[in-house]
Order: C-alpha cells, then structure tokens, then sequence
C-alpha cells in the first residue's frame, strides 16, 4: 500500500497509477497522452480523475480538462529537471483547485519546500526517503523573497503579487 | 549599500542550516555524490583540481571594509591566505576542505554575505557597472535594481533548477561597462530625467563553446513590470530550453533556434499571462532599495589638479589608474590586481586587510570589484590621491596598467581548474614578462588582452580585442589567437587569426601583432579600432609570415 504526504499528513493513497489495475470506481491517474486518445470515455468514469504529465508536457492544453480532474501529477525526474516547477505554478495560476501531486525520484526533502511553493499539495516521496524529514523540510524557511502557495510555513514574504 | 533587514537575515541563516545538514549526509553516506553536487553548487561549492573551489557572492560587486576583512579572515583561516576575484565580480578560494564549508558560509553569514546560486544551473550573481554611482555618463544608478534582482531571483521556487545557468546584467550609463550583450539577459536603463523609468532588454547572449551576442527583445520595459517580465522570459525558458545537451542547453540556443520574432513572442504572451500572479515592483519596494544607495556624504571641493609637481610614476598611475567623478573634488581609483608576476585577480589576506583600511579611510568605507578582475576604490578626494599612491604602491596594488595589455583577464587553468587544456596562469606570467615596460604599454594605448584556458570562456576571449584561448592538441598546450572582440561600446566577437601557436610562442605572437599595430596606426587610433579599419589579415599575414620559433 502506498503512502504519500498530502498537505501535511502522511496517509495512505487511494489513487491508482497508469499501469495499475483499477475498477471503474477507483480513482485513477492517467497519461496525457491516454486522456487525448480517448476523451469522452475518460470524462465518462465513475471514480475520479487525475492527470499526469511528463516534463515536457504544457500544462496549458489542460486548460479545458481542470474542471474534470481532481488531481494532476508533475515530475521530478531527478535534481536537475526542473521543468515540473513551472508546470505546477502553471496550473495554479489556471485555477487548479485540485492534488497537484510531485512523483519521480526527485522529490526528496531538499527539493520539497520549492515544490510546495510552486503549488504541489501531494508528495509521493522518492523511494527511501523519510516522511518526518520531508515534513521537518517543509518547515525550513520561515522566509521567502517571493510569493509562494501557502502550504510550507513561510511567515513573511518580501515581494507579494 | 543594502543592508540587510531581519527578513534577508534570517534566510541566509536558514540557507547554512540546509546546507549543513546537507553537507553532513554527503559526508555520512545518505545523499547521493550526483544529487549533493546539486545542492552544493547552488551553495557556491565546485570540486576541481586540487581541493573543493568556493565561489563567494559579491552582488553586483560591492562590498564593504568589514565584509572585505572577513574575507580576508575566511582566506587565512579556512584557506591559504589567499584569494582570488572573478570575471563575475565573485571572490573564488581555492583551497576550503569541505567539511568545514559551512562554517564558511555560517562566517559570511554574519557580515550579510552568502555563496548563493554563484554556480550551478540557476540565476548567478547579477552582475554591474562597476563605475555604477559615481560615473559621469550615468542614467540611473543600477544597483537599486540589480539588489531587488538579487532578491527576486534568490531560491525563486520556479527557476532555481533551470536547463543552464543564466546571467543577468544591468546597465546604468551612455557607456555600457557590464557586458550585457554577453548576457543571458543584459538589461539597460532607460528614460529619467523626468522621463519614466524602465529597461532596454536583451536576450539570448553568452561565451562558452558557441559565443552569441545577445539580441534586443524589448525597446522598453516600465521597471514596475521587471519582475513579471523576468519571470515570462525564465518561464519560456525553463519549459522549452533543452536538456539533453548540456552544451545546447543555454538560452541563446533556444534563441538562436526559435529567432528572436518567435523569441519575442513566446515572451510577451507569457507575461500577459502571467504578471497578474508575479510580483510587481512597487515604488515603495523601489524606495526602500534605493535609500540604501545614497550618495555618501561628499564634502564641497575644488577640483583641483593632483598632478602637479608630482613625479613621473604618479603621473601614470593617476592617467591609467583613476576615473573622473560624477562629483567635483574626487575621483574614482583602481586597485589594480594586474601586478606583473602575480596571477591576475589574486589577492592577498594582507591585501585585503589593507584595502579596508584604506576604504575606511579615503573612500567612505566602500570597495567594488570589477569583471575585469580588478578593485575599485570609488570616491576618493582628489587631495588624497598622492598619499594614496604611496600606500598602494607599498602593497604592490599601483601597477600602473589599468586598460592596457598587462591588465587583461585570465581564468585560472591548469593550476586549479579540473576542465582546463591549458596553463593560462603561466601564458600570463611570460606576457607580463615580455611586456615589462610601461612607457611601451603605454604607447600601445588601451587594449583588452582575454585568455580562457579552454572553450568554456571564464575569460572572455571572444571579447577581447585580443582573445587567448588554450587548447589541446595532442597532449600539448597551444594556443588559439583572436582579433577585434569587444565587449562593451560596440559588442563584437573576435575573429581568429589562424593556426593556433605553441605555449612558448604566445608572448613572441602578441608583439608581432602589436607590430602591426604600431606600423598601421592612424594618428591616435586606438588598437580596436585599427583592427577594425583594416581587418585582420594584415595581422595575419605577418604573424605566421616566418617561423615563430626562429624569431
Ligand atoms: C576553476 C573552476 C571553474 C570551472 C570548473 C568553471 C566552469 C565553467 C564552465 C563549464 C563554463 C561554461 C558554461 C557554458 O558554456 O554554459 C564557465 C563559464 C564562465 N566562467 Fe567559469 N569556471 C571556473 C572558474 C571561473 C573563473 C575563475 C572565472 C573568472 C575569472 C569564471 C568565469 C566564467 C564566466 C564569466 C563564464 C561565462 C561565459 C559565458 O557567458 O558563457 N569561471 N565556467
Ligand atoms: S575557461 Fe576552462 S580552464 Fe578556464 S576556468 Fe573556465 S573551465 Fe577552467
């Protein structure tokens, strides 16, 4: 059974993955590209709906999904593709209510205060990597220079919107 | 200068605390050598050569006594007493063992210094005018706004694991001095004089193994929408900048791919998107910042002549080593690293210790570093200047090159860098050797002598009139020659003249070039622009005319 950080709890995850089994009830994520081949038959299902998106993907041809999906997965490849970043301050800016979920071998405690602050609410934390660390990490700064998602614990902020 | 307020405190400490932590589960074994090298370069920390390198930020390359004797203090007791100015303004120590790093950076802490995104693929030190102030050509000061770049761009959560590395420059005055058309963003200044504030823009340039001149992308940008505009152009950046080519990953490539129209666009209708949710540069911030930049407390003085009745020597160091001033009375001073027979930008703790005194003392307590590996002493009374000669002159820091050859750059190669085909360090050493005489580099006139010990470009090569690179060729050190870069006034990318030449022929190569010159030159025409009236082939011609080695 997995378990993930979400906001700032460590509980199971109901999700499915691509690749993995799942009834029509059981909440699911898919590929981008699975969500463009078949369309109509996805917004059809009975149980929730999350996207996710590879580095490269633009989060901006999403615009149209939001409104069905309850949760969009993003990246972290590693220490060094950062692209997920942009994608995740991309759909909060879109109005992405939503799980905006960090996943790949990247999301680790030194990455996660950035994260949060693009927008990530969910961390499926890299393989090996504690929950009272990454949390603890979430709390590293109490300052910021600029405007963050209000998830880590930043008290002030030098240049807002 | 800016001091910094509780905010800019307390995340600097917070950012050693990380960085200790960090350091201590590299050092136990928990995080991997690939995702530490991540994190430590963001922290300012190489590993090269010999031992880790650590690169000191000097935003936009002021400082102040105190921070400068800390400096000094770090490189006695954390290093061999010795350190080492950039082309970027940065102070590099050599030789810092790694655990005791963050005792570094817990040290510069405490004077409101940090080693932040001075490398790895991030927002670097933005860099400036290192006359920025006091200069007679200035617009506006630019160090309000290269402060608030600092600020913005310090761990933005968006854009601190970028494809590359990306360089920021702002430029205040008529003359551009920071090189901003070598820029992944050159910024000027534009407007004033009741005219509103704002920014020329330019994108896309960078030196490295494909040198570009950046391209101008905005005519004017109204400075309360830098920030939103910054982030437009990082954003295009960071989703289509390429990432399986390290050596295409910079955004001039991207650039370059896409066309400066396609460029623009993509720019412009992210920031429409976007700027509604990026910060704006309110006039309060902008007030805030600026009050830290206030002229000093200049007394009323004469200009007066300094010169008068003084001797030869003075003469020439008061010509080729000071500036004129925005303010009547004074007068700005090069430090000059450029000794002969030291390597270029070194410096001393001694040293160090000394320039604070002498800042504290003639120049309202304030020092600048300049890209060209030298120091600044900004605002000193034109009534001093003699005492201060005989000062610096006991410190070996009056050479009197500033703009000539001897003064040229040269990164640190062999000696100390892992990446290096060349020992540049000892290229450096045998011109100053052979250039000796002053009264001859003062005939030659102002000319920028660059050298990189490989294609990286730490030293600028493309834009020296005279670019030096070092490369392998079979196991051996030669060097490359080029001809008519330019850095600032008119940008330019030197040309290279031909075959490149074995390390002991450099220095012979430099003088038949300096030949040419000498033969060519209309009446007071400057070296540049000799090259650029007749082109390189004269040049060409008469440096691989004979055998070098004979000659
Ligand atoms: C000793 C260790 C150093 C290493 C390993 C190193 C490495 C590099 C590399 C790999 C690049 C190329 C980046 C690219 O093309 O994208 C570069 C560029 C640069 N380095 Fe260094 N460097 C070192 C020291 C220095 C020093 C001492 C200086 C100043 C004297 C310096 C100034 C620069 C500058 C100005 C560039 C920019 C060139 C551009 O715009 O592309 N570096 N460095
Ligand atoms: S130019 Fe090459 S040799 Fe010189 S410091 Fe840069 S990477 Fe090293």
């Amino acid at each position: 059974m997995r378990r993930i950080l979400r906001q700032r709890e460590w509980v199971i995850d109901h999700w499915r993955y691509p690749g993995e089994p799942a009834s029509q009830t059981d909440a699911l994520i898919v590929p981008l590209a699975e969500l463009r081949a078949q369309p109509e038959q996805r917004m059809r299902r009975d149980g929730k709906l999350g996207v996710r998106l590879a580095p490269a993907d633009d989060p901006e041809q999403l615009r149209a999904d939001l409104p069905h999906l309850s949760l969009v997965a993003v990246e972290f490849p590693n220490f060094s593709d950062g692209r997920a970043f942009t994608q995740a301050t991309v759909l909060r800016r879109l109005g992405f209510a939503g799980e905006v979920r960090a996943v790949g071998a990247g999301v680790k405690r030194d990455l996660l205060p950035l994260m949060a602050r693009c927008g990530c609410d969910a961390f499926d934390l890299a393989e090996g990597e504690d929950p009272h660390s990454a949390l603890q990490a979430l709390g590293r700064y109490s300052v910021a220079y600029q405007k963050a998602e209000p998830l880590p614990a930043v008290e002030r902020v030098r240049f807002g919107a | 200068m800016y001091h910094y307020d509780a905010l800019d405190q307390a995340f600097v400490e917070q950012r050693v605390a990380e960085f200790r932590d960090q350091t201590r589960r590299f050092l136990a074994g928990s995080l991997s050598e690939e995702e530490f090298k991540a994190l430590r370069l963001r922290n300012g920390l190489y590993i090269q050569r010999h031992a880790p390198m650590l690169r000191i930020a000097i935003p936009y390359g002021l400082l102040s006594s105190r921070q400068l004797r800390a400096l000094a203090a770090i490189t006695r007791r954390y290093d061999r007493g010795i350190g080492h100015f950039t082309t970027r303004q940065n102070l590099q120590l050599n030789w810092p063992k790694l655990p005791e790093v963050p005792d570094i950076l817990a040290e510069l802490a405490t004077v409101q210094m940090h080693a932040i995104q001075t490398s790895g693929n991030c927002v670097r030190n933005v860099t400036s005018d290192h006359l920025a102030g006091v200069a007679a050509d200035e617009i506006e000061d630019p160090r309000p706004y290269c402060e608030l770049i600092r600020q913005w761009a310090t761990l933005h959560p968006e854009f601190t694991y970028l494809p590359r590395k990306f360089k920021i420059a702002v430029s205040g005055s008529g003359e551009d001095r920071a090189l901003i058309q070598a820029h992944d963003i050159g910024l000027r200044i534009r407007g004033g004089a009741g005219a509103p504030l704002g920014f020329e823009v330019w994108v896309g340039g960078g030196l490295g193994r494909q040198p570009i001149l950046a391209q101008r992308v905005r005519e004017f940008l109204p400075a309360e929408e830098l920030f939103a505009y910054l982030e437009a152009v990082l954003r295009v950046y960071n989703r289509l900048g390429r990432r399986d080519n390290i050596h295409k990953a910079r955004i001039k490539i991207l650039v370059k791919s896409l066309g400066i129209e396609r460029m623009r666009e993509l720019i412009e209708q992210e920031w429409r998107s976007g700027r509604e949710r990026s910060p704006r540069l309110t006039p309060e911030q902008l007030a805030r910042v600026r009050a830290h930049f206030e002229p000093p407390p200049y007394e009323t003085r004469p200009d007066i002549d300094p010169t008068c009745g003084r001797e030869a020597p003075f003469l020439a160091w008061y010509r080729y080593n000071t500036r004129a001033h925005r303010v009547s009375g004074y007068r700005a001073v090069f430090v000059s690293l450029k000794a002969h027979g030291r390597n270029p930008g070194d410096i001393t703790a001694g040293q160090m210790e000394a320039v604070a005194d002498l800042a504290e003392e003639l120049s309202f307590g304030e020092v600048r570093s300049t890209h060209d590996q030298n120091l600044v002493l900004a605002d000193v009374p034109q009534t001093e200047l003699y005492r201060l000669w005989l000062r610096l002159r006991e410190l070996e820091l009056a050479t009197a090159n500033i703009g000539t050859l001897t003064d040229m750059i040269a990164c640190p190669g062999l000696d100390f860098c892992a990446l290096a085909n060349a020992g540049t360090l000892s290229v450096a050493r045998a011109i100053q050797a052979r250039f000796d005489d002053l009264d001859y580099l003062y005939d030659l006139g102002p000319i920028e002598l660059k050298m990189s010990g490989c294609m990286n470009a730490c030293g600028h090569h493309h834009i020296g009139h005279i670019g030096i690179l070092g490369v392998d060729k079979h196991g051996e050190e030669w060097y490359q020659i080029t001809l008519g870069g330019a850095g600032s006034g008119r940008a330019a990318l030197g040309e290279v003249i031909g075959p490149s030449v074995p390390q002991a022929q450099v220095a012979a190569t430099l003088e038949r070039i300096l030949e040419v010159y000498r033969d060519e030159r209309a009446e007071g025409e400057y070296f540049i622009d000799t090259v650029r009236r007749i082109g390189i082939e004269p040049f060409k011609e008469r440096v691989y005319a004979t055998d070098l080695a004979a000659a």
